[in-house]
């Protein structure tokens, strides 16, 4: 089987500052990568390289691409890398107001993917915007509101139903559960869960928090100052941590 | 003539303008950046039309300058003057005598032909400016052809109106590629824009010139299932009594009284002197 993204050597610097380095791993069809590590040590700068926020310095990201097989998307065009990511990709946003139009109805919000790709029927539109909408837990009569008129953790759900609106194969998640309550938190994850399982779609998810990972992440990666120190199983990393640090992290969560 | 070089400007000035408006003219909808000048009048009054027709006018032209389809308001009474003092030139309010013609906010009625300019004054080149508040992304945006946030706009309009509300500056595709901002005419002007005459755009604040060459495709953008409307009021002009001319309706008092009349004053005066009269034509004229 093709891996669907391979990631081979991926460094990148902030000056003489080591932003991640040497990263490297497969990520295959239907499966969900999380990474963990404490604040700073490098988890969203890869996770930024990977999906063309930032220009790493060295390495390769290879997309397995619908039309032409393994390409590697940190050379590939601009126009070719921006399309990717309206459609193929969809990359979560810690603060939905990041990846949102806060000026823009729900409905215009998830729209957006599709108009973009070229869909110009208002009306079909408009139905997949209320179907996607009902996906993600969300009345349908809120479909003309704004977002800023949503909770947070409404302004998430609305976050992922835009960005899952186009089928996409590959979500990159940067911390999707950051600062939102506990109890929305886990219904926002056993929706994660469920669309993730049905679209089969693979994910690679950026957290501090070990219950997401565990829930969520089939393979688990553990960062600290941008060098990834151990990879393996969730369960098996999570329950027989063999790195000092990951130990650290695994004991250091509250048990209530 | 007076003491200022030939249309105001100085020749090296005029140079730079029409190089990019040579330049607008190549690449149909793309908006060129120029070093816009200082003019004698605040911006938003015109500065970019006006440096546009500075460069475009020659001792031969007649210039016609309209507002809004008058030719008798502050803003065409002002830029004509100003024409007829720093370049000497004839001027006229007749569009069939002109050969350039600048305006505000319209397009005139009668059809324009090869040998007329039309220079719009535009308060704001970017269609995307209200969706996307960064130059570089909107910049990137036209690089690449990504209009779907245009369409957008146009959802929204549909989704809190029903019908798409947007009525003016309706944001148009030209030959294909680019999507253009017509400048605030109403959006009963927009078929009008694949013409015969040249069009030049010129925002002086914002620093763009952009422009259309003659008979290029211009489209206004729609959804398959709420198509482009050139809409008007459904009313004839009570002056003239025209069905087919963009109308303004004046209010006449304080008790509901009101009136049509086309807001292209030449038109509607050309039309009565050929004998045609609306409901108050009589009294009115």
């Amino acid at each position: 089987m093709t891996p669907l993204l391979q990631v081979k050597n991926i460094r990148k610097f902030y000056g003489a500052r080591i932003g991640c380095k040497d990263v490297t791993f497969d990520l295959y069809p239907g499966e969900v990568m999380g990474i963990v590590g404490e604040s700073g040590s490098g988890k969203s700068t890869l996770l930024n390289s990977l999906a063309g926020h930032l220009a790493p310095d060295c390495g390769e990201v290879i997309f397995d691409t619908r039309a032409d097989g393994p390409v590697d998307t940190v050379t590939m065009s601009e126009p070719e890398r921006r399309m990717l990511s309206r459609t193929d990709w969809a990359f979560v946003h810690q603060h939905a107001r990041d990846g949102l139009r806060m000026s823009v109805s729900a409905g215009g919000n998830i729209g957006e993917r599709l108009m973009a790709v070229g869909g110009r029927h208002y009306g079909s539109i408009r139905e997949r915007a209320a179907d996607w909408l009902a996906r993600v837990e969300i009345s349908e009569n809120r479909i003309d509101d704004r977002p800023s008129a949503f909770s947070g953790g409404m302004q998430q759900r609305l976050q992922i139903a835009r960005n899952l609106v186009t089928g996409p194969r590959l979500v990159f998640m940067d911390e999707p559960t950051g600062g939102l309550d506990v109890s929305v938190q886990a219904r926002l994850l056993d929706l994660l869960r469920g669309l993730v399982r049905e679209m089969g779609l693979s994910a690679i998810i950026v957290t501090h928090d070990l219950a997401v990972v565990r829930l969520l992440a089939d393979r688990l990666m553990v960062m600290k100052d941008g060098c990834v120190l151990e990879t393996g199983l969730t369960d098996q990393v999570l329950d027989d941590p063999q790195h000092g640090y990951t130990q650290l992290l695994v004991s250091s969560v509250l048990h209530v | 003539m007076s003491d200022y070089n030939f249309a105001y400007l100085d020749e090296q000035t005029k140079r730079m303008i029409r190089r990019a408006i040579l330049k607008g003219l190549a690449v149909p909808g793309y908006q060129v950046p120029f070093a816009s000048r200082e003019m004698p009048m605040p911006y938003g009054w015109g500065t970019g039309g006006v440096q546009v027709s500075a460069a475009t006018l020659t001792p031969d032209d007649t210039l016609k300058v309209i507002d809004q389809g008058a030719d008798d308001t502050t803003n065409a009474v002002s830029i004509r003057k100003f024409f007829e003092k720093t370049a000497g030139i004839a001027t006229t309010e007749r569009t069939a005598r002109a050969s350039v013609i600048q305006t505000r906010h319209r397009i005139p009625e009668a059809e324009l032909t090869e040998d007329q300019i039309l220079v719009y004054q535009v308060p704001i080149p970017e269609p995307l400016r209200f969706l996307e508040p960064r130059e570089t992304e909107t910049r990137k945006m036209h690089a690449l052809e990504e209009y779907g946030l245009m369409h957008v706009k146009l959802y929204e309009d549909i989704s809190q109106h029903g019908a798409i509300a947007t009525a003016y500056a309706y944001p148009v595709k030209v030959e294909g590629r680019y999507v253009m901002d017509p400048s605030p005419i109403p959006k009963f002007d927009n078929p009008k824009m694949e013409m015969a005459a040249i069009q030049l755009f010129g925002a002086g604040r914002e620093q763009r010139i952009y422009a259309l060459p003659p008979y290029t495709q211009v489209v206004s953008l729609d959804f398959e299932d709420h198509p482009f409307e050139a809409s008007k009021a459904d009313h004839p002009c009570d002056l003239c009594g025209a069905e087919d001319s963009y109308l303004d309706e004046v209010i006449l008092d304080d008790a509901g009284g009101r009136m049509f009349v086309c807001s292209d004053t030449d038109y509607c005066r050309s039309r009565r002197e050929a004998g045609h009269s609306g409901r108050l034509g009589g009294e009115a004229a």
